[in-house]
């Protein structure tokens, strides 16, 4: 299956998490979090203004801005 | 040597007060406060959103005879990285030599709790793990196998429902027989990294543990940060066991090799955080499908629904102005009537102080300096202030138990990043709404220093509680005067709202010129939860925000009122040739004053205004009446009548709320920005912005009033 970013996933579609890349910063806070190879992230929100988006991953509900969606790749 | 003369995580500290210490650990949001709170009857402030504990919190408790000491840590997702909670949380936890260690996860979302727990077993045996919100739990119909955990994890493991303060009974047991050493030792729960790893940490454990006599389990620790190589907890490492880690020679060669040996096999050491980090989450997800059961896979799915709603296109930032103005509208109208009463009773008082004076034959001066002047302006800031802040911090403090704050934040955030600024900067200004005070101090939660500045410098800029009436007061008389009835109201507030929307465009606007010039920087990550919607504890809720805000600013606020009501007074009495020394102030500031299109007094009132906004309007009656102290009327007729005869038009009403929103903060407010960011220079700047935004909005209006009207 091709790699793509979380940013590309459609409200609802569920995708699994391959690699997280990027500065050490947000990667750490997205591992933090348990985004590690593996975990399914859903979009379920998008802000009025549309950016951030808040995904549902491991019983969670978390927004995140496109820049640092950019970095959760997904497959 | 024995193991006692072994430098160990728990080092005896000298004992004061308390027989045992027992530190409180969690994610955010988990109930860690509300636990803390219902042991200790403490009132520490508690939210239903991310980083309400921003430092440690002590309080003390008795059970049994023995005194407990408890230590609330910053709720932290993780301790292994480096933003502030996490390091206060982890270096608290290393080094605080608790006796107890009490991680609290939330029933609802164990599996990423875990993450913590599994992370805190590898720097301490003595730990309990609280599962708090069962209740929620039962209602999402999620079942945790208590047991079935405390069999893996080998720790004691409670289950409490934190609001209900019964529930912690079977905590408090635990919590003794964990401090006198009673539970049964099992040898708690190991994480087991991928075999390579763990032959490099053996490796470097073996020489730490030749070098400096360390227990194993912390050598352990210690071993895996140095592989990591965080150079930040190395050296808090080294400061706080008194031992060198980087620049050893031996412990550098053994890293090397050791990491040398790992690359060959593949493993990278840019690869060997993530790998120990994702060998904990998958650790803390095994037990978690282990010890947990959902029965229902929707539980969410309310919540969701409700999401969808408040967050959308359409209905998100509609709903969020109108629950705001809803707020306001209830503070505003609600506190009137306890204002009026606060003033008739403190007004009696007067009267009787009065006569009191009299009869000792106290100097009329004396009684007049301390009556007029300290006694009335004291009073008359605690009349204005206490009843909205009674109304509207409770109010506010439902929305945030709710778990509303971080939708707004969520709604909101796309205009904060344009100016490159955090979207919580948006609950930081819907506190400042309240009292800027407070929204300074509610800053905390911004993560990123240089955004955490930015909103404390831009808070001032929306009007507080102190300012909504004076503005609704001046829009009613000059704005909406020539309409009668329900049509005046309407318009009144159409006025103050734009008003507050222009503070909010200023806010983004100065946020956006902060982060190009003197607080240069790019947005950085946003990551905010958004936590599951839970109902407010009403009662809980009226009485912790009475006590934790409205109390505390009340209290800095008459610091400030006391001493002002004194100059205040002695300047309207004192002068020279009949010219009191108020009157000469306003003659000087009344050149710059006509450039703004206002008089010399009304700047005077706001500068003598500064320990309350609520007193400006007050001391311009005070001036225009010629009076020697502060006027109180309830008629905004009779006021506008007065404000008119006084050379008012409706530019002088529009630059005077532009003022009103755009002028140096309160006495209390500036304390605090001076407390939050520790610098005389930084509260000057804070003093500055929302001044010289106020002085060129002012004068731009004039001017362009003078150029197509007159």
């Amino acid at each position: 299956m091709k790699e793509k970013t979380v940013n590309e996933l459609q409200l609802g579609e569920i995708g699994v998490v391959n690699n997280i890349i990027g500065e050490e910063t947000i990667k750490r806070r997205l591992l933090d979090l348990g985004l590690i190879e593996g975990t399914s992230i859903k979009p379920v929100l998008i802000s009025p203004s549309g950016d951030p988006r808040a995904f549902e991953f491991r019983g969670s509900l978390i927004a995140i801005r496109k820049e640092d969606a950019e970095n959760i790749k997904v497959k | 040597m024995s193991k006692k003369e072994k430098l160990s995580i728990r080092q005896k500290e000298t004992k004061r007060k308390s027989n045992y210490t027992i530190a409180l650990a969690g994610n955010p949001n988990v109930g860690k406060s509300t636990i803390f709170n219902n042991l200790t009857g403490m009132n520490q402030h508690t939210g239903n959103w991310t980083g309400k504990t921003v430092a440690n919190a002590t309080g003390y408790f008795g059970y049994r005879g023995e005194t407990y000491k408890l230590v609330d840590i910053p709720g932290t997702y993780s301790i292994m990285s480096h933003s502030e909670e996490e390091e206060i949380a982890r270096n608290y936890i290393c080094f605080g030599n608790p006796d107890a260690t009490v991680v609290v996860v939330d029933a609802t979302s164990l599996e990423r709790n875990l993450n913590l727990v599994l992370q805190i077993t590898e720097i301490t045996d003595n730990l309990i793990v609280c599962v708090n919100l069962l209740d929620e739990a039962r209602k999402k119909k999620i079942e945790v196998h208590l047991e079935e955990l405390s069999n893996i994890l080998k720790v004691p493991v409670v289950g409490v429902t934190a609001r209900k303060k019964k529930t912690l009974n079977n905590l408090l047991k635990v919590m003794r027989t964990v401090c006198e050493g009673k539970e049964e030792k099992h040898k708690i729960y190991q994480i087991q990294y991928q075999e390579k790893i763990e032959k490099a940490i053996e490796q470097v454990q073996e020489i730490i543990m030749e070098q400096y006599s360390i227990e194993e389990k912390l050598a352990r620790w210690i071993s895996i940060k140095v592989l990591d190589g965080e150079e930040r907890i190395l050296k808090e490492i080294e400061k706080q066991l008194n031992i060198q880690l980087i620049n050893h020679s031996e412990i550098d060669k053994a890293r090397k090799e050791t990491l040398e040996t790992l690359e060959e096999e593949g493993i990278y050491q840019e690869e060997f955080k993530e790998r120990i980090v994702s060998t904990i989450v998958k650790d803390a997800e095994k037990i978690g499908k282990k010890v947990c059961q959902f029965r229902n896979k929707n539980y969410a799915n309310r919540d969701r629904k409700i999401d969808k709603i408040l967050t959308s296109k359409k209905y998100g930032i509609p709903i969020m102005i109108v629950f705001l103005l809803l707020i306001f509208w209830i503070t505003i109208v609600g506190a009137n009537y306890p204002s009026q009463f606060l003033f008739s009773v403190f007004g009696n008082i007067q009267e009787k102080l009065i006569e009191f004076a009299t009869y000792i034959h106290c100097p009329e001066w004396l009684s007049n300096m301390l009556i007029l002047g300290v006694y009335q302006t004291l009073t008359w800031v605690i009349s204005v202030m206490l009843p909205p802040m009674a109304i509207f911090f409770p109010l506010f403090t439902i929305l945030e138990d709710l778990g509303y704050l971080p939708r707004i934040a969520f709604n909101m955030d796309g205009f904060f990043k344009k100016a490159c600024c955090s979207g919580k900067q948006m609950i930081t200004m819907c506190m400042g709404f309240g009292c800027n005070s407070c929204g300074v101090t509610g800053c905390r939660i911004i993560d990123s220093p240089r955004e955490r500045l930015i909103a404390i410098l831009t808070n001032n800029l929306v009007p507080c509680n102190g300012r909504f009436p004076f503005l609704i007061t001046i829009a009613t008389i000059f704005i909406a005067g020539t309409i009668r009835g329900i049509g005046a109201s309407i318009v009144s507030t159409i006025a103050v709202m734009v008003v507050i929307i222009l503070g909010i465009i200023m806010t983004l606007v100065i946020s956006k010129i902060l982060s190009k010039t003197i607080l240069k920087g790019m947005p950085s990550s946003f990551v905010l939860e958004l936590p599951p919607y839970r109902k407010p504890q009403f009662l809980k809720v009226l009485v912790r925000s009475i006590f934790d805000r409205t109390i505390f600013i009340l209290g800095r606020a008459i610091a400030v009122a006391a001493p002002a009501g004194l100059v205040i007074w002695l300047f309207a009495n004192i002068g020279i040739q009949g010219q009191s020394l108020l009157t000469m102030i306003a003659n000087f500031l009344d050149p710059l004053a006509n450039l703004m299109g206002l008089d010399g007094y009304i700047l005077t009132a706001f500068i003598f205004g500064i320990p309350a906004n609520e007193i400006v309007l007050p001391i311009i009656l005070m001036c225009y009446m010629q009076g020697t102290s502060l006027v109180n009327m309830e008629d905004t007729f009779a006021i506008g009548e007065i404000l008119r005869q006084n050379g008012w038009t409706i530019l002088t009403a529009i630059n005077v709320m532009l003022f009103t929103v755009f002028h140096f903060p309160c006495a209390t407010t500036l304390l605090t920005i001076k407390k939050e960011t520790g610098s005389w220079k930084w509260t000057a700047i804070g003093f500055l912005i929302p001044t010289v935004c106020g002085v060129v909005l002012c004068m731009l209006t004039t001017l362009v009033y003078h150029v197509f009207v007159i």
